[in-house]
């Protein structure tokens, strides 16, 4: 009978959801897209998923056993998560060095010098991906055209995204009317069939994949539903006032990164508010951000910077916006 | 129909592995142990002597203070001892350690198990036989019930809610009331009802008891003013301010009580004892106990005398199984584990729960992701995350700010996050700090 | 083209001149007046924000010295001697002399002496362990051993000892600041004078049970008994509660005490090692 029994504070049972499972939900989440990439970009997009998987995984083991000291976490699947977002990221015709700087930064610079997994500011994927395009404009922009199961990998015949065809166009005086002759129909654009990053192109596979995560309750429909709404909102507002100079917000919709952002790098649990209110006004922001560079910004795509800046201003909504309390405060006499 | 709170709340595994066990009533122990100390509030006085012969429903214990309830012996036999034991919250306290003879009763408490539905005590002789029979709150609050039923001056109330949410997985004893001694339990709220003066009962039920809903609903259309209200299954239902909430969207204030919004909430096995002490005049010395575990050979709803042990209650469950590695009192979410299991039965034991060893230790702890899961399954509208960490870091004015008195400790927070993260254990630790501290304010 | 420069050297010239007239309101504003001698004692202080005096921080008591009228009470332990004197002569006041001190943890709970009845699984904090029960053994007054005076302290002078289960404290490293004492939710760690050469006695318990309970939940456990209370010549132990205690300000470091107390309860450390000194009680005291 002297067993020793254990003894803890209530609660005694716990949700079989843990850290890790959330982390590999999302990466099942990435498949359909992952799919749509390895069809249009065929060879180059296996190698840059495999590079940028391999080399944020390697980087966070690294970091944590030789540099922190501390028992590598890896198994917990976010620098599997952070790899896959940042080869969505990058031109599937990226050179593996550039791949391997750019995991360097991300794991190693954005995430594990503020703290390691939770403690990050800023997206890492994303960080890494805007030092990127700072560092190397030019291969992170050349942007393979979808051809159907490519074999090559830097070989690729590049062009430029619809966004930049826009943005360049409206620059030269061109009319929206004769630009949209240019660039893929809406329904190209839907399945993906565009210039672009690697997994930013197929709408359609990153809503399966933002089904699937509000379907298992990985993320709330909050900041997805608030960014694609405001930037429909916005561009429907402008697109009304001069249809000559805007896109239609169709377009923007389908095109660039937003339907990623919205739905994969906006809603990471670590660098977006806590509170549905505060998901809201964050979604909204990086809405109108985006708009606001893809229309007048030197940029044609303006989504990660959106993020990056909404990002800054998590804290701030965390602190500020707070859940609505149970009962009213009463008065003690 | 099905009504809830609005805010927060999580869907555990039921687990009500004794739903259609009937109660089983537990033979007599050869000693009980009574610690005097089972409610909330001053520990009782022990007025008898080593040696003395009691008989069951003798008061062995008198209250001290307002705050305080009688104790009776829920035997009879010899006092063999009065000493320091270890109770079921783990400290040691004085009990009175009575060895068992025969079962003789005090003359005046009425053992027949005939309906007595006619109530002939007035308001004021409801609540002293209450006091007199030493009841408490048997959802496990133990807060004494004479003080709940008197109406604190220049409030006022309006309605009675009966608590039959059993929110908690793995307890089916208020259940098994309800289907077996549902009349006793609805005169036992048109008693409470009179002793309030109150004209309205809700009898509040989660959708997971149909047979209760169902069974009450036939029984309450004798009863006047009371109706059953069928809640949909969301823990925390049976928090006091959830069930309010849900049964008639009054929404108590932040650091109230029930009685400010004009409602006064009564357990089932509460109502239970009120009938019995009302009508009876039986002290509070048994209660259902459910004794459940997944690897439990018989799990079961057992009437036991107070003061009997918990191991003499796992043994007519057939056993502690081998794999055991934690032992509760009370549900999953809320009871307190057991260091050990030689400690008696008292007042506010609703189940004893068995863990296997595989189901008993704690995941390990990983950094928070900031998902924010524990606020919303917060029912209360806080921010465990945030005043789980004010508290580890011992800043209490701002956990103060940030309400942290007013979290129940349903443990909602601590289930729903995915690394795992101690959030109720130091949140607990900050509330009572700050109360502390807040008290300390006052006095100076 | 010159005109631009001067354009731009005269709109630059003109912000900056307002806002140095700016800045100047508001510091006029906002100044604060403050006696300047409690910079001076701020800096004279360690500076390492203890609590160790009973203030919030080394600026905090630095402003109680300066308001105060005499040293009455007002000490740093962590600096000593030496600060206190400093700060005296900031001050123009005599200093006081006061002892130096060291903390010592008075449970020898480890698993061989005292059984682990359960084992503990929450958060890794003796005050959430000490407010959800009795503890891992028979014992409610010992040491949780979840280690809050060692994240207490700041001094890098307590580590907890996987084997004994026990926090040792390095004298060398402890100031006396006190940070331990407070941080332990059951009273375990006392500050003690401290004599030469670290020689220190003292009951390594606390436990106020009865001596039949205390003795089974821990071998090592004061019963109360009372025989080390007799031998004292100087009066230094005094019993309450079934548990001894020795007074180290009355204490001479006799010793005699040592060998009466029938559960070993009595330590002494930093001595010469005595041939009958009983092995158990060696083996438990050393780190």
């Amino acid at each position: 009978m002297n067993k020793i029994l254990n003894v803890s504070p209530s609660p005694h049972i716990s949700t079989p959801e843990t850290t890790r499972r959330l982390m590999y939900g999302v990466v099942i989440a990435l498949i359909p897209a992952l799919a749509a990439s390895i069809y249009y970009f065929g060879m180059g997009a296996i190698i840059v998923t495999l590079t940028s998987v391999v080399s944020c995984v390697a980087v966070e083991y690294l970091v944590q056993k030789f540099i922190l000291k501390t028992r590598p976490s890896v198994s917990d699947g976010s620098a599997v998560v952070t790899g896959l977002l940042l080869a969505f990221n990058v031109p599937s015709n990226l050179p593996i060095w550039i791949i391997i700087i750019g995991a360097i930064i991300s794991i190693g610079v954005a995430k594990m010098t503020f703290g390691g997994l939770g403690s990050n500011p800023f997206n890492p994927a994303l960080v890494g991906r805007v030092f990127l395009l700072i560092s190397f404009p030019v291969q992170m922009t050349s942007w393979p055209v979808p051809s159907g199961f490519r074999t090559g990998y830097l070989d690729a015949v590049t062009g430029a995204t619809p966004l930049g065809v826009l943005s360049e166009g409206v620059k030269a005086g061109e009319s929206v009317a004769s630009l949209m002759e240019k660039v893929p129909t809406h329904m190209q654009l839907f399945y993906g069939y565009m210039g672009g990053s690697m997994g930013e192109i197929a709408a359609a596979a990153l809503i399966i994949g933002g089904i699937y995560l509000l379907w298992k309750k990985i993320i709330s429909w909050h900041i997805p539903v608030s960014i694609l709404v405001s930037v429909a909102l916005f561009t429907g507002i402008l697109w009304l006032a001069d249809p000559t100079k805007y896109a239609d917000p169709g377009f923007h919709l389908l095109t660039g990164g937003i339907m990623l952002g919205a739905i994969f790098m906006a809603t990471d649990y670590v660098t977006s508010p806590m509170t549905h209110k505060g998901m809201i006004i964050y979604g909204i922001g990086i809405g109108v951000i985006t708009v606001l560079i893809r229309t007048w910004g030197a940029y044609p795509e303006g989504v990660s910077f959106a993020i990056l800046i909404m990002n800054a201003f998590v804290p701030l909504l965390n602190m500020y916006i707070k859940p609505k309390r149970f009962g009213k405060e009463v008065k003690h006499g | 129909m099905f009504k809830t709170f609005p805010k927060g709340g999580i869907h555990p595994p039921e687990n009500k592995l004794t739903a259609d066990k009937p109660i089983v009533i537990l033979p007599v122990p050869p000693q009980v142990t009574v610690p005097v100390s089972q409610h909330i509030g001053a520990p009782a006085t022990p007025v008898v002597e080593k040696g003395a012969a009691v008989l069951a429903g003798q008061v062995i214990a008198e209250a001290k203070g307002f705050v305080s309830t009688n104790i009776h012996s829920p035997v009879s036999g010899k006092v063999s001892k009065i000493d320091t034991v270890v109770d079921t919250t783990g400290y040691k306290q004085t009990a009175v350690i009575i060895d068992v003879e025969g079962d003789e009763w005090v003359t005046t408490v009425d053992r027949s198990t005939a309906l007595e539905k006619e109530i002939t005590l007035t308001r004021e002789e409801i609540i002293e036989r209450c006091r007199q029979c030493g009841l408490v709150g048997m959802g496990g609050a133990t807060f004494p019930t004479h003080i709940k039923l008197t109406v604190p001056a220049g409030k006022s109330c309006d309605m009675v809610i009966i608590n039959g949410a059993e929110c908690e997985p793995y307890l089916t004893s208020d259940h098994r009331l309800m289907l077996e001694k549902g009349a006793e339990v609805l005169t036992g709220a048109t008693i409470i009802m009179k002793a309030l003066g109150v004209e309205r009962a809700v009898v509040g039920i989660e959708a997971n008891k149909p047979d209760a809903i169902s069974h009450l609903t036939e029984l309450a259309r004798e009863f006047r003013g009371i109706t059953v209200q069928p809640l949909k299954v969301k823990y925390p239902q049976g928090g006091e301010k959830q069930l309010i909430k849900a049964c008639t969207g009054r929404e108590v204030p932040s650091g109230g009580l029930p009685i400010d919004v004009g409602v006064v909430v009564q357990n089932v096995g509460t109502a239970f004892a009120v009938y019995e002490a009302v009508q009876k005049n039986k002290p509070l010395v048994e209660r259902v106990v459910t004794v459940t575990g997944k690897s439990v050979a018989n799990p079961g709803n057992f009437l036991v005398r107070i003061g009997t042990p918990v191991t003499a209650l796992i043994e007519a469950a057939g056993g502690m199984p081998d794999d055991t590695g934690k032992v509760v009192n009370g549900g999953p979410m809320m009871g307190k584990a057991l260091a050990i299991t030689d400690v008696p039965v008292t007042k506010g034991t609703s189940g004893i729960l068995l863990f296997p060893a595989a189901a008993s230790r704690r995941a390990e702890v990983l950094p928070c992701i900031r998902c924010g899961k524990c606020s919303s399954a917060c029912a209360m509208g806080l921010e465990p995350w945030l005043i789980s960490v004010l508290s580890e870091k011992g800043m209490w004015e701002k956990a103060e700010k940030e309400k942290i008195t007013d979290c129940m400790e349903c443990g909602a927070c601590a289930y729903t996050c995915p690394a795992k993260r101690p959030l109720l254990d130091y949140i607990r630790l900050g509330k009572s700090t700050v109360i502390r501290l807040a008290r300390e304010r006052v006095t100076k | 083209m010159s005109s631009t420069v001067l354009l731009t050297i005269a709109m630059l010239s003109v912000l900056g001149l307002l806002a140095a007239v700016i800045l100047y309101f508001v510091a006029q504003k906002f100044k604060v007046v403050e006696d300047p001698r409690i910079d001076l004692v701020n800096e004279a202080l360690p500076g390492a924000n203890c609590g160790g005096c009973g203030y919030a921080g080394c600026r905090a008591f630095a402003e109680a010295l300066v308001k105060s009228t005499s040293f009455e009470g007002l000490n740093c332990p962590v600096g000593g001697a030496d600060t206190m004197g400093k700060v005296a002569l900031i001050l123009d006041r005599q200093p006081v002399a006061v002892e130096p001190e060291v903390a010592v943890v008075r449970c020898n709970g480890t698993p061989d002496n005292a059984a682990r009845t359960s084992y503990y699984d929450g958060a890794m904090s003796c005050r959430i362990a000490h407010s959800l029960y009795g503890g891992t053994t028979g014992c409610h007054y010992g040491c949780l051993g979840c280690g809050d005076c060692v994240s207490a302290c700041k001094f890098d002078a307590m580590y907890m000892n996987p084997v004994t289960e026990l926090p040792v404290i390095l004298d060398d490293q402890c100031v006396a600041c006190g940070a331990c004492v407070k941080a332990c939710p059951r009273s375990i760690i006392e500050l003690r004078k401290r004599n030469k050469k670290d020689r220190k006695i003292y009951v390594s318990c606390v436990n106020k049970d009865k001596g039949g309970p205390a003795r089974k939940a821990c071998k090592v456990a004061c019963i109360g008994c009372g025989k080390c209370v007799k031998v004292c010549p100087y009066d230094a132990i005094t019993m309450e509660n079934n548990l001894a205690f020795i007074d180290s300000y009355k204490c001479k470091l006799c010793r005699k005490c040592v060998p009466e107390c029938p559960t070993l309860a009595i330590l002494e450390i930093g001595f010469p090692v005595k041939e009958q000194k009983p092995a158990e009680a060696a083996e438990a005291t050393t780190d």
